[in-house]
């Protein structure tokens, strides 16, 4: 591992009881979803970790526990490092806190994984759908969520379509 | 029949202000019609008289579930997806994903592979500059310049047929390097370019420089510190305008990018004269790149040897039954990465296009996400516009540069 890394990594594991993974050069930090936040704060304010890149989930469905894994990458833009953070959850609606108070530009971002995968992030200042309408059921890139095609619904076959549409297993 | 439930002013509550319950200021739904917001962009904006006081972006009009179909196909079949996002920068989205798969894979790309992409990337983000500069000058009533724009773009898109048979959904960079090598008239004809552009560059100048409109609308205009940038996880030229150097290009290098040498361009102001300037001057810059590029463009071949992950070429077929079997397998079920996740990330000509894979050791991506820099980008736009006339608000989304597409997926 890059030294730089390692000492972001053994503070956090000492303080937090982070666990860490490496895959082709890139670090991951695995935390626990109570501990999260402080870990973030952290990074900002100590190591340097300022700009966060992104924010996505992979759901791992049919497996039950931990069903979800929130995955941030957050970059620090003194010394062009990047470091991926993971936080497993468990359960088919898991609550995760907000890391908005700390990087506001999440904002968006966890809107699309509530929309994506039905992650709540509790004291998200906006917590809407962002890329589906407002009254869709169900959350697309989950794995038990079927691949299929939408129906172009006028209001003569709606309720005709409707009972075709699979739905998914919530 | 069900109702179709439509969202009320009530749920968006707690993003405008009191005034608006009173009919102090007034709603205004702009798109997802509207000629300015380049695509399909709704924005919601309240408004007291003619100063904008909240603005709410609502995208998803182009949301077309590209993760999950590109997660349901193998990897050679889900790259074909990845030109369709930023449908501005289809090079530079293949790339990002050939990255991605081979670092995954631990993939060796040849020299002359390498090469070649860095020159079709920069030929893209000109591509893509000249779309920006073209459609946000009409936006702010500079009509001429659309066209000069799109006259130089012909030639990059002319560039881009004779490599890959399509002048916009190219997928012609592939994991472990090209499709195939380039014709033979692709240095000629990339020369010739690259010799005329910078007259065309100064021709830009003399239509936007001074007039006065132009500068009028942009000038002081839409104003973001470096800080918010930041804060609000902004890429690219919007934050090089803001005085920040971050270009993925020089900071972690990917392609072979640090054997050249260019210049980041920076400027303090933050406004959209400053983004103008910055985008004008990185195709000056790519200008320089693609010089070097080709000066230095080395024979050998295009495409890895290795034959686990890259199909043989067709007249090892004939001769050899090990390339039988790799072509047949490669084709029907395509190639199995080892299980991990990895992160890799281009600059795309709107700032950080990122790839994160998820491999499960299957044929498919099990976790396919894209990080694009539109996406992003596009939360400021209540930053951008508050306290600013409406007419402010068309300069402001033209000045983000934003590809629906690429916001959307």
């Amino acid at each position: 591992m890059d030294g730089k890394y390692q000492v972001v990594a053994a503070a956090l594991q000492e303080r937090y009881g982070v666990e860490i993974q490496e895959f082709r050069g890139e670090v991951t930090l695995v935390v626990a979803s109570d501990r999260f936040l402080e870990a973030v704060r952290v990074m900002r304010d100590e190591f340097g970790y300022d700009h966060l890149v992104d924010v996505t989930a992979v759901d791992y469905w049919p497996q039950e526990e931990p069903r979800f894994h929130v995955v941030y990458h957050i970059r620090n833009l003194a010394e062009a490092l990047i470091l991926c953070v993971r936080v497993p959850l468990n359960g088919n609606f898991p609550k995760h806190p907000t890391v908005e108070s700390v990087h506001p530009g999440a904002n968006w971002y966890e809107r699309e994984v509530y929309d994506m995968f039905g992650v709540t992030f509790s004291g998200h200042s906006d917590l809407r759908r962002i890329l589906t309408p407002a009254d869709w059921v169900g959350h697309p890139l989950r794995k038990d969520f079927p691949l299929g095609y939408e129906e172009v619904a006028f209001s003569f076959n709606y309720d005709e379509i409707m009972k075709r549409k699979l739905h998914p297993k919530e | 029949m069900t109702e179709i439930r439509e969202v009320t002013v009530d749920e968006l509550k707690h993003l405008i202000s009191d005034r608006a319950g009173t009919g102090e200021t007034m709603l205004l739904n702009m798109g997802p019609q509207h000629p300015a917001t380049h695509g399909v962009l709704r924005l919601l904006l309240e408004l007291d008289g003619e100063i904008v006081v909240n603005c709410i972006p609502d995208i998803g009009f182009l949301h077309t579930g590209i993760e999950k179909t590109m997660e349901s196909k193998n990897y050679q079949q889900a790259e074909v997806m990845c030109d369709r996002m930023d449908y501005l920068n289809p090079l530079g989205n293949n790339l990002a994903f050939c990255l991605a798969v081979e670092k995954l894979t631990e993939l060796d790309v040849p020299v002359r592979a390498q090469v070649i992409r860095v020159i079709l990337a920069e030929l893209t983000r000109i591509n893509s500059h000249l779309i920006w500069l073209g459609t946000s000058g009409l936006d702010l009533a500079a009509m001429s310049i659309f066209l000069y724009c799109m006259r130089e773009r012909e030639k990059i898109l002319d560039i881009f047929e004779l490599v890959s048979g399509q002048r916009m959904m190219t997928t012609y960079i592939r994991p472990g390097g090209l499709w195939r090598d380039v014709p033979a008239e692709f240095e000629k004809l990339v020369w010739d370019f690259v010799n005329d552009f910078p007259r065309s560059i100064a021709e830009y100048h003399d239509l936007l420089d001074n007039n006065e409109l132009f500068i009028d609308r942009t000038k002081g205009v839409s104003v973001i510190s470096a800080e918010d940038c930041i804060r609000w996880s902004v890429s690219g030229p919007i934050l090089r305008a803001s005085g920040r150097a971050l270009d993925l290009r020089k900071s972690s290098p990917y392609s072979g990018y640090e054997q050249y040498d260019f210049d980041i361009p920076v400027h303090g102001e933050g406004d959209i004269y400053a983004r103008y300037l910055v985008r004008i001057e990185e195709m000056t810059e790519s200008l320089k790149i693609i010089r070097q590029a080709l000066k230095k463009l080395p024979f050998g071949p295009v495409r890895s040897s290795n034959r686990k992950y890259v199909p043989p070429p067709r007249s090892e077929i004939g001769v050899s039954m090990e390339a039988l079997i790799h072509h047949f397998k490669l084709w029907t079920e395509g190639f199995q990465p080892p299980v991990g996740s990895v992160y890799s990330a281009v600059e795309s000509p709107r700032g950080e296009l990122g790839v994160f894979l998820e491999s499960n050791g299957s044929a498919k991506p099990y976790r396919l996400h894209f990080r694009t820099p539109t996406f992003a980008n596009l939360q400021i736009m209540p930053i951008l516009t508050r306290a600013h006339f409406v007419a402010d608000v068309v300069g402001a989304i033209g000045s983000i540069d934003i590809v629906l597409g690429d916001a959307d997926r």
